[in-house]
């Protein structure tokens, strides 16, 4: 097996045992990259002096037996990541040349341990998508079929990782960003409760929602990587500050006397043929296993998109106020005056789908429709949560797919935003909770493409949703299947 | 809840965004449809519910008060698009 096909735990046993070197196993990466990316354009910049230099550092560590679990592992960021030194442009045309003065705390702990940059991920602009497809750098295609999406806003880091570009990734997720394009290309997505991991150095896209979570190949790898980021930072003041559990020892307890609620408003007439199949042979994989399931209810489930495109908007506006052409980001030439300036950079600088929602949040926001839109939408949050909260008395965890089809064709939803915003149906209300969620292989379509299910669990019930998850990785071989490329 | 022309122009004016009459159009009709769809949550009875702005619950989190390093005005200027040695420069805002 390449040493670009395996897991970081795999990698991470032969580095300890001096039989591959961190330079090796990057140079087995950035070969990947090299041959695979023209046609998946999974990553906007790729650092690979720097990468093997610091692969070089990582085996001068090894050598004097310093190892951490990702001492001389490479990994690549998604470029909402602040990494200091590396453009980072968040895939837009208003970072195009930012070069980060720090580091971002995610990124900051990995690379203590020794990690290696690989690059920075192609993403919708901002974080602001679905599919992969609003990228002032062009969109990234599936591995697994180049005419589909790869799922977003985290599309290029599934991508890299399906492509084998890459052995974990970081993403992000507001809506579903880590878990639907996880789900997507056949990868594990983690979304940890909200304050888990740091937002420090991570571009805001809406304050409340966004969490930063891995995307690897397997479960085990996923415990690694959360393991590594995880806890309290001072640095940001909606990070929690509670001990970070042994995620790695809590995967092996098994399933076995666990109650898993099944929403029925998750498993709805629409829901596609394949998607529901995996998810029947998922619920009976896990009966075998020895879990009790439940029918549970989760009665403002309708209402999640809607709550969340108005509360997430009406943040990013707030948030994509300090791109303003003066400080850093793209600046408009021959302007007159200020103001000119700010609307002209602005308006140069921002895509299509980014003006979309600065102006739904602005609208928002506005006088007049602040109590109407924003408000309201701020009560049926705590609806949703109460929901969830409701739900987690009587079951351990729950089950329920990513989305509600296989990844959509390119160009298949542009036209209508808010077809595509419903694509995000099974993901939202979590954040809006700011519970935590996975999303695990779990079946293909007829087509070939990777359906994903989705396990939720209470508010830092971490250990809970990564051990169910594990145990249906050991007893499933979806997570080995690879794309062809 | 419907939305025209004129409003979308207002609320770019707000958003500091200068929209293309393409834009407008476009914007104009989606706008419409999505302001249409989010009214499903006037279906909903909120009286006497609180709104929730945070997921976890939120204080005020003060650093002591006491100075710390700082990233410096080399590293603050650095992505600045126009510059001197020490400030951001604009365009003159009084002739």
């Amino acid at each position: 097996m390449e040493l670009y096909e395996q897991t970081i735990h795999d990698l991470q046993a032969q580095l300890q045992a001096r039989q591959v070197s961190s330079v090796e196993i990057t140079n087995s990466f950035l070969n990947r990259i090299e041959s695979t990316d023209q046609s998946i354009n999974a990553f906007i910049t790729v650092t690979k002096e720097q990468a093997l230099l610091d692969a070089a550092a990582a085996d001068q560590r090894i050598a004097a037996g310093d190892c951490a679990p990702l001492t001389g592992i490479p990994v690549a960021l998604k470029d909402i990541f602040l990494t200091e030194g590396v453009r980072t442009t968040c895939a837009s045309k208003m970072l195009d040349n930012f070069i980060a003065p720090y580091d971002a705390t995610a990124w900051a702990r990995i690379k203590s341990q020794g990690a290696v940059l690989l690059g920075k991920l192609n993403q919708d602009e901002f974080a602001m998508g679905s599919s992969c497809e609003n990228s002032a750098f062009g969109p990234t295609r599936n591995p697994w079929n180049r005419e589909h999406i790869p799922g977003g806003s985290s599309g290029g880091s599934a991508a890299a990782i399906a492509a084998q570009q890459a052995v974990a990734t970081l993403g992000t997720d507001t809506g579903g960003s880590i878990r639907q394009p996880a789900s997507h290309c056949g990868c594990v997505g983690l979304k940890p409760t909200y304050g888990r991991v740091s937002r420090y150095g991570v571009i805001a896209y809406a304050s409340s929602l966004d969490q930063v979570g891995p995307i690897t190949r397997d479960v085990t790898d996923a415990a690694l990587l959360l393991e590594a980021i995880a806890g309290h930072d001072p640095k940001d003041s909606t990070s929690v500050d509670c001990p970070v559990p042994n995620y790695t020892a809590a995967l092996k307890q098994g399933v076995k006397g666990l109650k898993i609620g099944l929403p029925k408003e998750y498993f709805i007439d629409g829901l596609d043929a394949d998607v529901q199949q995996a998810m029947d042979q998922a619920i009976a994989t896990y009966r075998r296993l020895g879990a009790e399931f439940v029918e549970v209810s989760l009665p403002h489930t309708n209402y999640a998109v809607a709550t969340y495109y108005l509360i997430a908007t009406a943040e990013a506006s707030s948030n994509l106020a300090r791109y303003e052409g003066v400080r850093f980001g793209h600046r408009a030439k021959d302007t007159a005056g200020l103001i000119d300036l700010m609307m002209q950079s602005r308006s140069e600088g921002f895509g299509a789908e980014v003006k979309r929602r600065i102006m739904l949040g602005t609208y928002a926001l506005s006088s007049g429709y602040y109590d109407a839109y924003y408000i309201k939408a701020q009560k049926v949050r705590t609806l949703i949560q109460q929901d969830f909260i409701e739900a987690f008395k009587s079951v351990d965890l729950l089950l329920t797919p990513v989305a509600p089809t296989p990844a959509f064709r390119i160009g298949e939803k542009t036209a209508d935003p808010l077809q595509m915003y419903l694509s995000d149906i099974f993901t939202i209300p979590v954040n809006l909770a700011g519970i935590c969620g996975i999303s695990v292989p779990a079946g293909a379509s007829s087509t070939g493409l990777p359906i994903g299910l989705q396990l939720l669990g209470r508010p830092f019930g971490e250990e809970t949703i990564l051990r169910a998850a594990f145990d249906f990785e050991q007893a499933t071989d979806w997570h080995t299947k690879k794309a062809a490329l | 809840m419907s939305i025209n022309q004129h409003e979308i122009e207002h609320v770019a004016k707000l958003a500091r965004l200068t929209l293309r009459d393409d834009e407008k159009q476009l914007f104009t009709g989606q706008m419409e449809a999505i302001l249409a769809y989010v009214e499903t949550l006037n279906e909903l009875n909120t009286e006497g519910i609180a709104p929730t702005s945070h997921a976890v619950p939120m204080e005020n989190a003060f650093r002591p008060d006491c100075v710390t390093p700082s990233i410096g005005h080399d590293r603050a200027l650095a992505n600045a698009p126009d510059k001197n040695e020490t400030y951001f420069r604009v365009p003159p805002v009084i002739e």
